[in-house]
This record gives structure tokens, C-alpha cells and sequence, in this order.
């Protein structure tokens, strides 16, 4: 293993030639031939010199950038460094892509979640470049001996105007590595941009056309050995005892012990077997004997657990989050009132990769790769698990096959280190595919009280909102059970809370063992059912069209023109009759999605989706293809949660193991998607998740104007409306 | 413990393992080549995808023993240049997000632009229903297979 700053002071003289001077920065070495090895794998090595933390520049030109955040389907790997060539003046194919190890206090927050790559960054990140760009074009006037005003920068050149005299940034990033980086920086505009805002190829595809991407699972070490755990199913419960007989005599079976891992504030216990092979420990696995001690805590079922919710929501008000007026007074007062409950339920992350983690850890040093959504979090677990200071503690970030939110937990990296640290040598740790269903953390499921008055012009007058359901909040050590975060609100659209004279949104957290965590935009995922079903049945109440009642209760610009783009491009004005149109818009992460959802009848008299249309308004944003490509995959991860899947439970364990219990949307089952990106200049918002919560009540919203039929509880068989 | 002989995308190996042992595991963990991917192990998502003989198979499912003496084709056999026409159709219409699928949609779909280089909607459908993609790459899967069978017939027709 090499990190930045072990390379050699002797190594880094001998091929770059730059003074000793310049190493305080923080200097690689170019080798030749480490190009295509550094972008498929996780470790940056040799770059070059570096301007910034996330640009290097060997003194060949060749420029490095790195990407701080997770890759995991999203396409931060492309719109990180895309920002940054931007400003740089550089061309993508020019680049050399890199993950940059965990280091908050080089990158900043690295935790992938929320949608936040480009939106808590994009600024930073474009002065990167930009600062960047100004210190190679100084570098160039020096070295000309002319006023820098004459210079700019064009593809990886600096060109002095009047004499069209050139330099390579190669031949320039050693002087400019000393120039101090300027305080100030003009950022282009949106109008000059090159490659911003245009659907330029992501960098990572070639490397997942020909199986050259590292994930997680892929990673090998010398002499390293595999090992899978058999856990306790029911989450808290713990090993009474195993026998182990049978294991050891398998072929390849190395270690059998105990681990008992921390998930949130609990102890999650099972017994690690650990062989030369996955399928040999697999098969260790298979021989072994465990009991379970399974006495001191509620072995909840699904039946159970939404009773219990239901009945909170019939007899408590719960923890206010955010209220206006009186909503209670106004609703008795109100000329039409309606009340209506939505269930959500438990969902599996299900990453098409499943949760693995390679760890070598040494006395006085640890080393993970994986995929990794939070890199940081992993790195301040294991420095109370390990007792190392964390900067002994390195944590590579591969390329992750799916997240989802799943991968920002830390459960299996823990257990990589123990089983590590147990064993005295690398290992890969490996979910199967059981493990990971069974074992969570889920999607919590919810339920969800609505009510909501109407005056006599059918505007809502008073709006009430309480769900009940598992807190992610709450599970932390040390966690306040009585104070809410506002999850009650995410999803909601901003300008309703201005439209709506008397609301209030509580919360009714609901106490069980079963560990829930954040899933592809988390409780915007089930609070947009809930909120857009109910403001679709609040249409029906007032008898509006129900695109017409979100525009009268919508009225800042944004949302208007939106609306209007939505109306537009699906044709609403003009729908026929034997099709059900149905529309939600949800406000998440700080971007506004709305879409459409046709339905018509097949000739068996079944419902089928003909088509989605989506608009997106994210404001700023970077790459028009990887939005379109990430509302498409959200409308899909939600058409699952609505029609297909569900994590349920019996006698405290999950039901669902697999594919062929936890069924997935399928091609076949796939409609055509129609995405459309509003062109302005706000604030960016997030990309990666907005696009999921408004399919679901849009489709519901379109089986209600097809069939009358309303829909309030999921998942629902598309087949059986 | 048997000594399997793969021949994979034209290369001899011998490997010393569990006759039960899959095959997937025996081209990831043995061969070393990690293209392939396990996603189910169970036949449910096609994330295993190789050619065996030609054919698409679920590697996850088969013994290594049944591939004994048998052609294979991996995601890596295709081409390390990205020049066959379906990794250039994925890369045109940027099929992959995560792309831990991709490696056995890709083999899927090569496999059915072989035995129908014309597909219509549903023969890709029908042929591409067993392979899962949790990013959601369907609408670009079934444009990319469209594209690839236009790549072919040109270069057919050059040839």
C-alpha cells in the first residue's frame, strides 16, 4: 500500500525534478503507466504536484482530480471533477479521476447522503478550479514576463494572446505550486460554460463496460482470507452457544469465533467463519451449529407493529414539530372537511452489490476499503473500536454497487476490522444475499394520520398531519426520545406552509428493535405518499382539477412554472377519457420534482402505466444526462417500493430473504420515462434522490381518476387494482 | 477437492477446488477475474452472467465441475478496449450507474444480438427480464440493445 505522502522524498526528486520547496505541498510522483491503474482502483498514487487538494498535475500536463465523495451509481465520480475542469479549463479525457481517501479536514464532509455532493460543495469546488486556473496562468506571465491580464487558459494550455506563445500546464505547475493561492477568484458564467450543463459521457462507464471497476468485493489482498457471519435474525438477540465441530472439519476453514458488532446502541451478535474462500467459509457456515438467546426484548411482528402505530395515532397527538395558527379550531370550523390513513411499509436497501468490507488491520494501524458511503464516520467508529488515533486509520472508498443510504452505516465495516484484528492478517467480510435482506437497517414503515378543512372557495384552511412510525434519530446511545428532527416535514412543499393558514405536523415515534436507516431519500419517500395522496383527496373534496388546486396553493414563481412545464409536456389539458391522469410534486434535499403518471386499461380490464413524465427543477446544476438518468432510476426504485416489494416481519425476524420473496421491478414491468430539467440560476439542490417521492402518489393519484379506486396503503399489486 | 480445466475467453486454467464450488466463485476467487459479479446466488438477478459455449448462463448456479473443459466468456472476454458494439452501444447511450449489473446485462445482451441481431421491444424484454438493476437502467438497456444491433448491421454491411 502507498498513500500520498509516504512516497519517497528520493523517488519523488529522481522522476519530477521539482525543489525541495515544493514537497511541503504535498507532492506524488509521476510514474508511467499508473494512469489507467489509479482510475480503476481505490488509491491515489503519484499524481504529480499538487495545486489543491483535489488537483495535481504531473510535468507531463497530465491532471488529476480528485473525487472526495462515494460513487455509487449517482455520478459524483463525474459531476465532482466535472465542476472542477470547468474552471480549470480543462477537458474531461484530459483527466485522470481519482477517490481520495477519507480526510474531512482536506475534503470536508465526505458523507454521501442527502443528496449533497454538488449542493453543500459546488461553489468550493468551482473556486478549486478556478483558483487553480489563476495560479497556472500567473506562473505563465512570470515566466513570459507579461502582465497576466494578456493570458488565458484553454485546454490544459496557458496562451499569452498577443504573441500566441503557449505553455502546457505541465511545464507550469511547479511555479505555480509556489504562488500563493489567490483570495479572490471571478467564476465563469453560466453562459461561458464548456462543459457544465452539458450532457457530457461520465468517466466511470468505460470502466463498467468491461468489468475493470473495482467494487468493494473486489478487492484482493495478498494472503487475505473471506469470512461470513452467521447473525442472530432477530437484530438484538444474542449467541448463547455454537458447536463448531462440524465447521472445522470443512475444507478451508480457518477461524470460527464470536462477534458482536455495534448497530446504533445495540449489540448485534453471530459467529464469524473465516476460510480461504467465500464458498468454503459458506460452507463452514452451513455445518454450524448456534443457539440464540432471544429472552428480553419484543419479537415484533408486522401485524403488530402497525397496530401499535395505528393506535397512537388514534389516541395521542405526539411530538409538534411545526404548526401555524390553530389547526385543530379551524378544521371544526371548516366547510368541508377530510380525513384519510396512508401506511408505508418496510423496505430492504437491496444494493445489487451486497454488504462486504476488506480489512487489514495491524497493531498500531488500520486499513478498510469497501463500499463506503461515509468514510469519516467510519473512521471515528473505528477509533473507539480499535483505540488507534484516526489518522492511523485508512478508509478507501471503491466504487460501491448501489447505496442507497444503506452504506452510510458502519455494522460491516466494524465487523471487517474485529474479524481483522481477531485473526491478525486481511479479510474480506461478505453478506450473502440472505444477509443482507434479512438484517437491515430498513426503511422504517409508516403510518399516517391526515386531516384537512376546505373554506367555501375549496382552499384549505386548515391542514393536520401526524405519522407514526420508527425514528432513525432516536436510535443512537445518548439519543433524546422526546425531540423530533422535522422529518415530519421533509417532502412538503415549501410554499404550502405559506398558502396553508393553520397547519400542524407531529410526530409519534414508535419503540422497537428493529434498526431502520436512511433509504434513497429517506422519510420523503413515504411522507410523499401520505402528503400528495391527501392533497390530491382534498382536490377531489373541493372539486378541482387536481393540477389546478396545487397551482391556487402554490404561488411563488418556481412552483408556477413548474407546474406549468409539467402541464405542458404532458399533455394534461388535452388527456382522454379512458386515461387516468395523476400528478404529485414533493420538495426534498432542495430541489422540486413533479411528474406525471398516465394509466390506461388493458383489454383484460387491468391497469397499466403508459407513461411518466418528469420535471425536475434543481436549480444550478452540472449534468443534464446524470439527472435524467437519476429521476429515472428513482421513478423505478419507487415503482418497486409501490407495487412490488416489502420487508415484513414474523416472531421478530424479517420474512424476506431474497429475490424471489423481495421481488424487484423488472424491464419488463418498466414505462416509459419522459424527464425534463427547468433551465435556471437557484441555488443547486440535491439529484440523486428527489425524483422518487412524487411517483408513487402520482400513480395512485392516476388509478383514482381511472378507476375511482383511492389507494392508501402499500405496496399494492398493479396487477390486482 | 477436483482439478476443474476452464478455458476462459480463450485462456487455460486449472483450478483445484470443491466440485460443488459455483463457477462464479471459481472465475472471481480463483481465476481472479472479478468482472463477474455475485448478486443473489440464487439465479434471480443476472448480475453472474458468462457465456458458457456461447450461451448465457447464470454462473452463480452452476458447479465449476460442469464447465470442466468448456469454452467460457467473461465480461473481460468481450473486449479490454471497449471496442465490442455493445459496450460501445452502453457507453453511447451511458447505460451504467452504479454498474454492478452492467457486466451481466451486457453478457445477456450480447447473447441476444447474436441469436437475433434484430430484436424488437419485446424480444429484448423477454430476453433481458431475468437480469435486476436496482439503479433502474431499463429505459437505457432497451435503447443501448437498439443501438448495438445498428453498430452491427454496420459493420456487417462494411464487411
Amino acid at each position: 500500500m502507498t498513500i500520498q505522502n509516504k512516497v519517497s522524498r528520493r523517488n519523488f526528486i529522481k522522476v519530477s525534478g521539482i525543489t525541495g520547496a515544493a514537497l511541503t505541498l504535498g507532492l506524488y510522483t509521476p510514474t508511467k503507466g499508473a494512469e489507467l491503474e489509479v482510475l480503476k482502483t481505490d488509491m491515489a498514487k503519484n499524481l504529480g504536484v499538487e495545486l489543491n487538494a483535489w488537483i495535481s498535475i504531473d510535468t507531463a500536463g497530465k491532471v488529476t482530480i480528485m473525487n472526495h465523495r462515494a460513487e455509487m451509481g449517482q455520478g459524483a465520480f463525474q459531476t465532482v471533477p466535472q465542476m472542477i475542469a470547468e474552471e480549470l479549463e480543462v477537458d474531461l479525457d484530459q483527466v485522470n479521476i481519482v477517490f481520495g481517501i477519507g480526510n474531512e479536514k482536506k475534503y470536508g464532509s465526505q458523507i454521501t447522503g442527502g443528496s449533497s455532493t454538488v449542493r453543500s460543495a459546488y461553489k468550493h469546488l468551482l473556486r478549486m478550479g478556478a483558483s487553480a486556473r489563476e495560479m497556472l496562468i500567473q506562473a505563465a506571465a512570470k515566466k513570459w514576463n507579461v502582465d497576466s491580464a494578456t493570458c488565458y487558459a484553454e485546454k490544459g494550455n496557458v496562451i499569452h494572446k498577443p504573441s500566441n506563445k503557449k505553455f502546457h500546464y505541465g511545464e507550469l505547475v511547479e511555479e505555480a505550486s509556489k504562488l500563493e493561492m489567490p483570495k479572490t477568484v471571478a467564476l465563469k458564467k453560466i453562459e461561458d460554460y464548456k462543459i457544465l450543463r452539458k450532457p457530457v459521457h461520465r468517466q466511470d462507464t468505460p470502466l463498467k463496460t468491461n468489468g475493470t471497476a473495482i467494487f468493494g468485493m473486489d478487492k484482493k489482498l495478498p494472503g487475505m482470507l473471506y469470512a461470513v457471519i452467521e447473525r442472530n435474525p432477530r437484530f438484538v438477540g444474542k449467541v448463547k452457544s455454537f458447536d463448531d465441530t462440524e465447521t472445522k472439519k470443512m475444507p478451508g476453514v480457518k477461524h470460527v469465533f464470536k462477534v458482536s458488532v455495534d448497530v446504533f446502541s445495540t449489540k448485534r451478535e453471530g459467529v464469524a467463519i473465516v476460510a480461504d474462500s467465500f464458498w468454503n467459509a459458506l460452507q463452514g457456515r452451513k455445518a454450524l451449529k448456534v443457539e440464540w438467546d432471544d429472552t428480553g426484548f419484543d419479537h415484533h411482528s408486522t401485524e403488530q407493529l402497525y397496530a401499535k402505530m395505528n393506535d397512537a395515532l388514534k389516541t395521542k397527538e405526539g411530538i409538534s414539530y411545526r404548526t401555524k395558527g390553530d389547526a385543530a379550531s379551524a378544521l371544526s370550523k371548516s366547510s368541508k372537511k377530510v380525513e384519510a390513513v396512508y401506511e408505508t411499509p418496510y423496505e430492504s436497501h437491496s444494493c445489487m452489490e451486497p454488504l462486504n468490507c476488506t480489512a487489514d488491520v495491524k497493531e498500531d494501524s488500520a486499513e478498510i476499503w469497501g463500499p463506503i458511503q461515509a468514510p469519516g464516520w467510519i473512521q471515528d467508529d473505528l477509533v473507539k473500536v480499535l483505540g488507534m488515533p484516526k489518522e492511523k486509520i485508512i478508509v478507501n472508498m471503491t466504487f460501491l454497487g448501489g447505496g442507497f443510504g444503506r452504506k452510510a452505516f458502519f455494522d460491516y465495516t466494524q465487523e471487517a476490522a474485529l474479524i481483522s484484528r481477531e485473526i491478525k492478517g486481511p479479510v474480506q467480510v461478505i453478506w450473502t444475499r440472505e444477509d443482507d435482506t434479512l438484517l437491515g437497517p430498513f426503511r422504517p414503515g409508516m403510518v399516517y394520520q391526515c386531516a384537512g378543512g376546505l373554506d367555501e372557495g375549496g382552499r384549505i384552511s386548515s391542514y393536520k398531519f401526524k405519522m407514526a412510525g420508527q425514528n432513525m434519530d432516536h436510535q443512537w446511545p445518548g439519543a433524546s426520545k422526546d425531540s423530533y428532527n422535522g422529518s415530519t416535514t421533509e417532502g412538503f412543499l415549501e410554499s404550502y406552509f405559506d398558502s396553508i393558514p393553520h397547519f400542524s405536523f407531529s410526530d409519534l415515534p414508535l419503540d422497537s428493535p428493529i434498526p431502520v436507516m436512511w433509504w434513497r431519500s429517506v422519510y420523503s419517500s413515504t411522507n410523499g405518499f401520505a402528503y400528495e395522496s391527501f392533497m390530491d383527496e382534498l382536490a377531489t373534496a373541493a372539486e378541482k382539477d387536481p393540477l389546478e388546486f396545487r397551482r391556487q396553493h402554490l404561488g411563488e414563481e418556481r412552483y408556477q412554472l413548474l407546474i406549468n412545464k409539467l402541464e405542458e409536456v404532458s399533455g394534461w389539458k388535452s388527456r382522454k377519457k379512458n386515461e387516468g391522469f395523476g400528478v404529485a410534486i414533493t420538495e426534498c434535499f432542495s430541489s422540486i420534482v413533479g411528474e406525471v403518471v398516465k394509466v390506461s386499461k388493458k383489454p383484460d380490464g387491468k391497469v397499466k402505466i403508459d407513461k411518466v413524465w418528469a420535471v425536475m427543477d434543481c436549480g444550478w446544476y452540472v449534468n443534464p444526462d446524470i439527472i435524467r438518468a437519476q429521476v429515472e432510476g428513482s421513478i423505478i426504485m419507487a415503482l418497486g417500493a409501490a407495487t412490488k416489494h416489502a420487508t415484513h416481519f414474523k416472531d421478530g425476524k424479517a420474512v424476506e430473504k431474497n429475490f424471489d420473496t423481495y421481488k424487484m421491478v423488472r424491464i419488463t414491468e418498466t414505462p416509459e420515462i419522459e424527464v425534463h430539467i427547468m433551465d435556471n440560476d437557484e441555488k443547486a439542490g440535491g439529484v440523486g434522490e428527489p425524483g422518487l417521492p412524487p411517483f408513487t402518489p402520482a400513480l395512485t393519484n392516476a388509478i383514482f381518476d381511472l378507476t375511482g379506486k383511492r389507494i392508501r396503503t402499500l405496496p399494492f399489486n398493479l396487477e390486482e387494482v | 477437492m477436483a482439478s476443474i480445466k476452464l478455458k476462459i475467453n480463450d485462456k487455460n486454467y486449472t483450478v483445484d477446488v470443491d466440485p460443488k464450488m459455483p463457477l462464479l466463485w471459481a472465475i472471481r476467487d480463483i481465476v481472479g477475474l472479478t468482472g463477474t459479479k455475485y448478486g443473489c446466488g440464487i439465479a434471480q438477478c443476472g448480475a453472474c452472467t458468462v457465456h458458457l459455449e456461447g450461451n448465457p448462463v447464470r454462473s452463480c448456479s452452476i458447479p465449476a465441475m460442469a464447465a470442466n473443459n468448456k469454452n467460457i466468456t467473461t465480461i473481460e472476454g468481450l473486449s479490454a478496449d471497449n471496442s465490442h458494439p455493445v459496450q460501445q452501444a452502453w457507453i453511447q447511450e451511458q447505460v451504467p450507474q452504479c454498474g454492478y449489473c452492467q457486466s451481466g446485462q451486457i453478457m445477456a445482451a450480447t447473447a441476444l444480438l447474436k441469436k437475433n441481431p434484430n430484436p424488437t421491444d419485446k424480444d429484448i424484454d423477454t430476453a433481458m427480464q431475468g437480469h435486476i438493476c436496482r439503479c433502474g437502467t431499463y429505459p437505457r438497456i432497451r435503447k443501448a440493445i437498439k443501438t448495438a444491433s445498428q453498430l452491427m448491421g454496420q459493420k456487417a454491411s462494411v464487411k
